[in-house]
Order: structure tokens, then C-alpha cells, then sequence
């Protein structure tokens, strides 16, 4: 016979429920930050407006990198842009989602022998979903955008839990890529 | 002392009912301007859900005027919203709801936005809160002497004695009994609300949602609160003032919804003016309506 006294939960149970709670809303609402580099940016108008409308996913465009949830890296990023990225992906609130569009992101495409340009995305920032093809079509944008939503639901979009554990990884690649990073704070200076 | 306990739970009743009320209806109304432009649209309670992922998520601070801007900003506009009447015989505090005390405590709010939207450091935020400053002078000047020349014309200012004045006249809305002033207000309104052509503090392609540029997270959850409880309180102020109050709370959805579907729909078909253009349009075209639908009404009388 089952008990039906009350038995308190333990703290890593009620801290289960309540992020298993936040993983509905956030994979309910992701609001996105484009960083059109490449090419695969002209697949984004036809999968936000009447085509095929991802606000009925709740999927939004934002303006700046607080605000948003997704990372949305559309193709090949040079060394200069890398830069920027990596400043703009540390500027997001916790949890954090990227998206890595086409071949560009995942070894290099067509732009794989050039040497301004970084082949593989995630040895820098940890990339969640990519969307393969060169470039992909709207439809497996879409089902790429679905795919990051099983992933929340299913615990396993850790990119940026994986970003803290091995920040050192990360970091010894960005350098070798970049060369020291100095950073110029106006501000408080 | 139980009675003003009851009172302030009243108070915060109503502003959880005005934050319910505007949320269910902005996302009923994402779903108009879905429409509009041949979309299907997010659900109706995806407003809901955005601010409660806001809440869910880790946030940065700024420092302590940041933080406490927000909660400044968050807490003046509920209590502005407490003494909101919904018809036109319930309110939370009976014979507080003079309009002058919407109007100066909804500035509590604002300025704690714009006290910690300063405090991020960001430029892109102090042009918007800039903006925001320079477009409520743009519009609260047509839309005074509107005002004043109705509570010239009923003898009081009380929300609820101007509803119930437009009541006894047999429903004779100042909306239609004072035409023009109607039009400046709704254009007044589309300012206050930050629609479509008056948009431009926010304006996210130009200066990245102007105030809001530094806020994520949970800061940015709780101005979604605000923002929410401030459309309620200023559609409220239309409906009560230009329609003719309500006789009870469903008269009073539904007067709500229409006028801010309305405003949407128009909305959703203009383009930004730049701030310079809000600023000439306001001081011209309104202005010169409000003056002389002041001047009709008071000095010759001729109120429908």
C-alpha cells in the first residue's frame, strides 16, 4: 500500500522540478541573436515572416546579446569576426543556446583552405545544434530550431555548463587561433 | 486599520488583474498583427511565458543603482496601478482616483527606469531614455488640454465622476461628444504606449531597445511586469475618460480590448518616425486640434 503521509523532497530534487519547471518556459520562448557572417543569413527572412513564421514556436529576434537566448552563427567566421563573437556569446545571460549554420561552421566548407577563416566553430564557443548543408534550406533551419527545443526538454543543451568545466580548452584554442587578447576597457579606465 | 489593510490587498488585487488583463490581451493581440501580416502567430499565452523565462534565467548586474532602478521602477508603477478604478463604482482606495494622481505617480516609475537604464553605462541607453523623456513632451501637451477641458466641462477630476458624468448624459462618450480631442488623445495614446510611428525610444534596429539595451534576465523580466502594468494603467485612463467608464467589469474588457486592438492594428502599418518628426508632429497637428476643440467646447458651448 502506497503511503500518502508527505515526504519532503530532497534540495537536488526541488532543484530538479524547478529547472525542469525554467526548461518549459526557456524552450517556449527562445529569443534569438542573429550574427549574420555568412550567407546562411538569407535563410532567416523566410523562417521569421509569413512563410514559415517562427513566432509560432515563441521564437523572436532581439536587439542586443543580454536579451537574447540563442546564438545564431550563420556561416564561416573570419579570425576578426571570431573575436567579436566570442565577446558577444560572454556577454549573454545564462542558460545560453548557439546555433551553428552550414558547413562553414561545422569544418569549413567551401572556405576550408583559407587562411583568414576558422574551420571548426565549437573548438572556440560550445555549439549546440548545427544545421548542415551549404546552405541549408529553410525547412532543416526549422527543424534544426525544433531539434534545440528536444535538446532543452531532454536536459542534454549543456554548451554552456560545458563552457564553464572546460573554459581552459576553450581558451587555449581561442588564443592559438587569436594571439593574446587584450582588452581595451574605456570606461573604467 | 483592517479597513486600509483591506484596502492596499484590494490595491494589489487590481494591479494583479491589470497585469493578467494586459498580458492575455497583448498576447491575443501578437496573434492580430500575426494576421495582419498573413502569419499564424505565437499562442495567446506567450507573453506569459516570455516573462516567466525571464524570470528563470541568470542575470548580470551593473552595479546598485541598476538593481535598484528596477525594482523603483516596478514598484511605483504597482502602486500607480493600485488606485486604478475598474468600473465605475469599485476601486481600491473610494475618492483617490483623482486623474493628477495617475499622472504624478506614474513619473515614480518612469524616472526609476531611467535612473537605472543610466546606471548601465550604456550610451545606446541614455539616448533611448533621452528619447523617452523627449516624446512625453511631445505628447503630453495636446493631450493636457484635452484633458483639462473635460474636467473643465464635467467640474471634476475623479476617473470614476467623469465615467459616470458620461453615463448619466446617456451615453453620450466624450469620445464622440468631443471629436477632435478624441483623435488627439488616441494619437496622444499611440505616444504613451510607444506604438508603431511614435516608437522611436525603442526603436531596435537603431539604438538596440533604447532603454532596455543592458537588461537581460531577471531585470528584464521584471520591466516586462512594468511595461505590462503601464499599458493598463494608460489604456484604463482612455477608457475611463473618452468612453465613458463602465458599468461593470465585463463592459470593461471589452471597451480595453477594443481600444488596444484597435491601436495595434493601426500600429502595425506605419513605419518610425525619427524623434525630430514626433516632436514637429505633436507640437503641430494636435496641438492646434486641441486648442481648438478646447476653444469650441468651453467658449462656445458646443459639446454634442
Amino acid at each position: 500500500m502506497l503511503s500518502t503521509k508527505f515526504s519532503p523532497m530532497s534540495k537536488e530534487e526541488v532543484d530538479r522540478k524547478w529547472w525542469e519547471i525554467g526548461d518549459f518556459f526557456r524552450r517556449n520562448s527562445l529569443w534569438m541573436l542573429m550574427y549574420c557572417t555568412g550567407c546562411c543569413a538569407i535563410e532567416l527572412p523566410p523562417a521569421m515572416t509569413s512563410a514559415y513564421d517562427m513566432e509560432r514556436l515563441g521564437m523572436g529576434p532581439m536587439a542586443t546579446p543580454r536579451q537574447a537566448d540563442v546564438l545564431l552563427v550563420t556561416g564561416y567566421l573570419s579570425l576578426k569576426t571570431l573575436r567579436r563573437l566570442i565577446y558577444t556569446y560572454e556577454q549573454m545571460s545564462e542558460p545560453k543556446y548557439i546555433v551553428g549554420f552550414g558547413s562553414c561552421t561545422i569544418n569549413g566548407g567551401i572556405y576550408h583552405d583559407s587562411h583568414a577563416v576558422i574551420n571548426q566553430l565549437n573548438k572556440y564557443i560550445p555549439v549546440d545544434v548545427f544545421v548542415a548543408g551549404c546552405m541549408p534550406n529553410t525547412e532543416a533551419v526549422m527543424n534544426g530550431f525544433v531539434d534545440l527545443m528536444d535538446l532543452i526538454k531532454n536536459k542534454k543543451a549543456n554548451g554552456w555548463k560545458d563552457y564553464h568545466e572546460r573554459y581552459e580548452w576553450y581558451l587555449a584554442n581561442q588564443k592559438a587561433a587569436l594571439g593574446e587578447v587584450r582588452v581595451h576597457d574605456e570606461f573604467h579606465e | 486599520m483592517i479597513d486600509i489593510l483591506l484596502m492596499i490587498l484590494t490595491g494589489i488585487g487590481v494591479a494583479l488583474f491589470g497585469f493578467v488583463l494586459q498580458t492575455s490581451i497583448a498576447g491575443v493581440n501578437r496573434k492580430v498583427v500575426a494576421r495582419v501580416q498573413k502569419r499564424y502567430g505565437p499562442k495567446w499565452y506567450q507573453e506569459f511565458l516570455d516573462i516567466f523565462k525571464l524570470l528563470s534565467k541568470r542575470s548580470v548586474t551593473h552595479g546598485w543603482i541598476f538593481d535598484f532602478g528596477v525594482i523603483m521602477a516596478l514598484g511605483g508603477i504597482i502602486g500607480t496601478a493600485m488606485f486604478m478604478p475598474l468600473t465605475s463604482s469599485f476601486m481600491a482606495f473610494d475618492g483617490y482616483d483623482n486623474f493628477f494622481i495617475f499622472v504624478y505617480l506614474i513619473a515614480v516609475g518612469m524616472l526609476g527606469m531611467a535612473m537605472s537604464a543610466s546606471g548601465s553605462g550604456n550610451p545606446l541607453a541614455s539616448i533611448g531614455v533621452m528619447r523617452a523623456l523627449t516624446t512625453m513632451l511631445a505628447y503630453e501637451v495636446p493631450f493636457m488640454i484635452v484633458v483639462l477641458t473635460i474636467i473643465k466641462i464635467t467640474g471634476t477630476s475623479s476617473l470614476s465622476e467623469i465615467g459616470l458624468f458620461q453615463q448619466v448624459a446617456g451615453n453620450s462618450w466624450f469620445f464622440i461628444a468631443l471629436p477632435i480631442g478624441g483623435i488627439v488623445a488616441v494619437m496622444a495614446l499611440m505616444g504613451m504606449l510607444g506604438k508603431k510611428p511614435f516608437e522611436t525610444y525603442i526603436a531596435p534596429a537603431e539604438i538596440a531597445s533604447g532603454p532596455m539595451v543592458e537588461y537581460g534576465g531577471k531585470q528584464l523580466g521584471m520591466l516586462f511586469i512594468m511595461h505590462e502594468i503601464t499599458v493598463f494603467i494608460e489604456v484604463s485612463l482612455f477608457v475611463h475618460l473618452f468612453l465613458g467608464g463602465a458599468e461593470n467589469i465585463v463592459l470593461f474588457i471589452v471597451k480595453y480590448f477594443v481600444v488596444y486592438t484597435a491601436l495595434n492594428i493601426i500600429s502595425s502599418v506605419y513605419g518610425r518616425f525619427k524623434i525630430d518628426q514626433v516632436v514637429l508632429f505633436f507640437y503641430k497637428w494636435p496641438l492646434i486640434m486641441a486648442i481648438t476643440q478646447a476653444f469650441i467646447a468651453i467658449y462656445l458651448g458646443w459639446v454634442i
